[in-house]
């Protein structure tokens, strides 16, 4: 995903005179095509990722269109005031991208997972927060995020991960991607959980249970026409994020689902518990302890339908 | 500029008098902080600023950002005597449905470039600002006056040390030192002296003054670019309260707010009785 941002942004820098890449010390080697294209337009902030917000608020009420990118939980959870007052409070159309997000970091410990972000940064006002699934949605979401009257938070993952759309989707932030049709479950997948949310799809298949899968690449805003249509039509539906069941897509579906007059399908909420994980682990190790694997994941939605 | 000094030490003492004016009628603290940092705001406003009232929003304008919110009363009335919006509006500050709020709303009045109010904030967004006029190839110059003791907050000196690096010499903070934060001596709760090197030793074009004298601020701030290739900060020793004995170096004007018979006997002070 993150190669595919670093071109991505190439290109919109080389077509919008506004683009300014922002970048906290990473990415080495990433944006040499961008810093040969635009020299004037990539900064390398250093360490310093809440002036490296403040700076890009400043410039964009100056005119221009920053986006900021470095790992997640420093891009997020360190900065929240600055993107709190400069970006959000003010309005401004700051593109904020978190890399390595969810348990993309796994092996490097807790100080690199993200698994909280989404619950926190959702709670600003006028903030989009956006998880695409691949490679072709970040391309998307980026496209969109600069068409965006506002400030966006697009978590991607690392590099290498499945490319699920053959080409690019037609991505517009808030409105959720169909991936396969069913008719009992349907699986609302947020980020880099689609691959194992089609595999979900395919075991429970097996079962003669059908299952929709949904990209909901969008946590905030919610699409609202999509989760109506969803808990009237499906048994249970089903939400997969590579975050905390607390806040994150889940938690959003729930608060939505709890303001319906009628409730309709059960909701099944997976995600990582409510805590941080200690042990040395790989993202596919730290998924299997926290069930977020296909074969996991079936099971108990198999348990769910009784 | 010295010419011009007299007449705007008026206009500084008739604005420490407003200042003491709306606390009073609405309430609100912070006076000693409005008042050390008035003459700062003069020496901007009427000397330096390449701004016009009935453009406030015009590309070109050079920036000033007050980064210690918490003085924005200073603000509000050095824009109102400016011309930026009428002075009725400071009649109202503070009060419900109000444009002047305690601490500036983003977009609250023409002029105020920034909502301000936790420290830290001003820095960072004007080095955008600056690098933003680079980018798009405009001159103006960006301003941003801190309180000492936001000098406590660890994005001022992000903020310090990424400008040199990208030789902002259009930029300059202007930090006014009255040597007292919220609750204690500000050079006794953190180690903040020395100020001036410590900008220095940082990569600024660091300077130390009086900030009191309308005329050496006015000149300083002229100075921006100075051709020194770096941003210039300017340590303005100031005493928190100016202008009134009573309140001048008496840290409990951070949160006090004056009588009646206190605002008469100010007014007599700064000889406007």
């Amino acid at each position: 995903m993150r190669n595919a941002f670093a071109k991505q942004v190439t290109e919109l820098a080389q077509c919008d005179a506004r683009v300014v890449l922002l970048s906290g010390d990473i990415g080495n080697r990433l944006f040499d095509d961008l810093k040969a294209k635009c020299p004037d337009r990539f900064f390398n902030c250093g360490v310093a990722e809440a002036n490296m917000i403040g700076m890009a608020a400043g410039m964009a009420m100056s005119g221009l269109r920053p986006i900021c990118y470095t790992i997640t939980p420093f891009i997020t959870y360190r900065c929240m005031e600055q993107i709190r007052i400069d970006v959000c409070y003010h309005h401004q159309p700051v593109i904020i991208v978190g890399t390595g997000a969810g348990l993309s970091y796994a092996s490097l410990g807790a100080t690199h997972h993200s698994c909280e972000e989404m619950g926190m940064l959702r709670l600003l006002p006028g903030l989009a927060v956006v998880a695409p699934a691949d490679a072709m949605e970040v391309r998307g979401a980026l496209k969109a995020a600069l068409q965006y009257p506002g400030p966006v938070y697009i978590r991607i993952g690392k590099k290498g991960e499945p490319v699920i759309h053959s080409t690019e989707p037609d991505f517009q932030i808030g409105k959720a991607l169909s991936l396969r049709a069913g008719k009992d479950v349907c699986l609302l997948s947020t980020g880099n959980m689609l691959p194992a949310a089609l595999e979900t799809a395919d075991l429970l298949a097996k079962e003669n249970v059908s299952a929709a899968v949904i990209s909901f690449h969008t946590v905030k805003p919610l699409d609202e026409t999509l989760l109506t249509d969803a808990f009237q039509r499906y048994k249970l539906v089903v939400t997969l994020e590579e975050h905390s069941v607390l806040g994150g897509l889940g938690g959003s579906v729930a608060e939505w689902r709890a303001d319906q007059t009628v409730a309709g399908a059960r909701l099944l909420r997976c995600g990582t518990p409510d805590e941080f994980l200690h042990e040395t682990a790989e993202q596919e190790d730290a998924r299997e302890k926290f069930g977020l694997t296909a074969p996991a994941l079936a099971g108990r939605i198999r348990a769910v339908l009784g | 500029m010295t010419s011009a000094a007299p007449n705007l030490e008026l206009t500084a003492r008739q604005l420490r008098y407003r200042l003491i004016q709306m606390s009073h009628a609405a309430g609100t603290p912070h006076l000693g902080s409005a008042l050390s940092c008035v003459d700062i705001l003069v020496a901007a406003y009427w000397n330096v600023l390449k701004i016009e009232a009935t453009r406030p929003a015009d590309p070109c304008r050079d920036r000033f950002i007050l980064s210690k919110g918490h003085a924005a009363t200073a603000l509000y009335a050095t824009l109102a005597e400016r011309g930026f919006f009428p002075k009725d509006w400071l009649e109202t500050f503070a009060t419900h449905g109000a444009p002047l709020a305690e601490q500036p709303a983003p977009n609250c009045a023409p002029g105020v470039e920034l909502a301000t109010g936790s420290l830290g904030h001003g820095l960072p967004v004007g080095v955008g600002m600056a690098l933003a006029a680079r980018i798009q190839k405009q001159d103006y110059r960006v301003f941003v006056c801190l309180s000492d003791g936001e000098c406590n907050e660890g994005t001022v000196w992000e903020a310090a040390m990424f400008a040199p690096a990208q030789k902002l010499e259009k930029l300059c903070i202007i930090v006014d030192y009255n040597k007292w934060q919220a609750t204690g001596r500000s050079n006794e709760v953190m180690a903040l002296p020395s100020l001036r090197e410590k900008w220095a030793a940082f990569g600024w074009d660091a300077h130390e003054i009086d900030g009191h004298d309308i005329a050496a601020l006015t000149r300083l701030l002229q100075s921006v670019p100075n051709g020194s290739g770096k941003p210039v900060a300017i340590i303005a020793n100031t005493i928190k309260g100016k202008g009134v004995s009573f309140m001048q170096d008496d840290n409990n004007w951070h949160y006090r707010v004056p009588k009646a018979e206190e605002v008469a006997a100010a007014k007599k002070e700064l000889g406007l009785a």
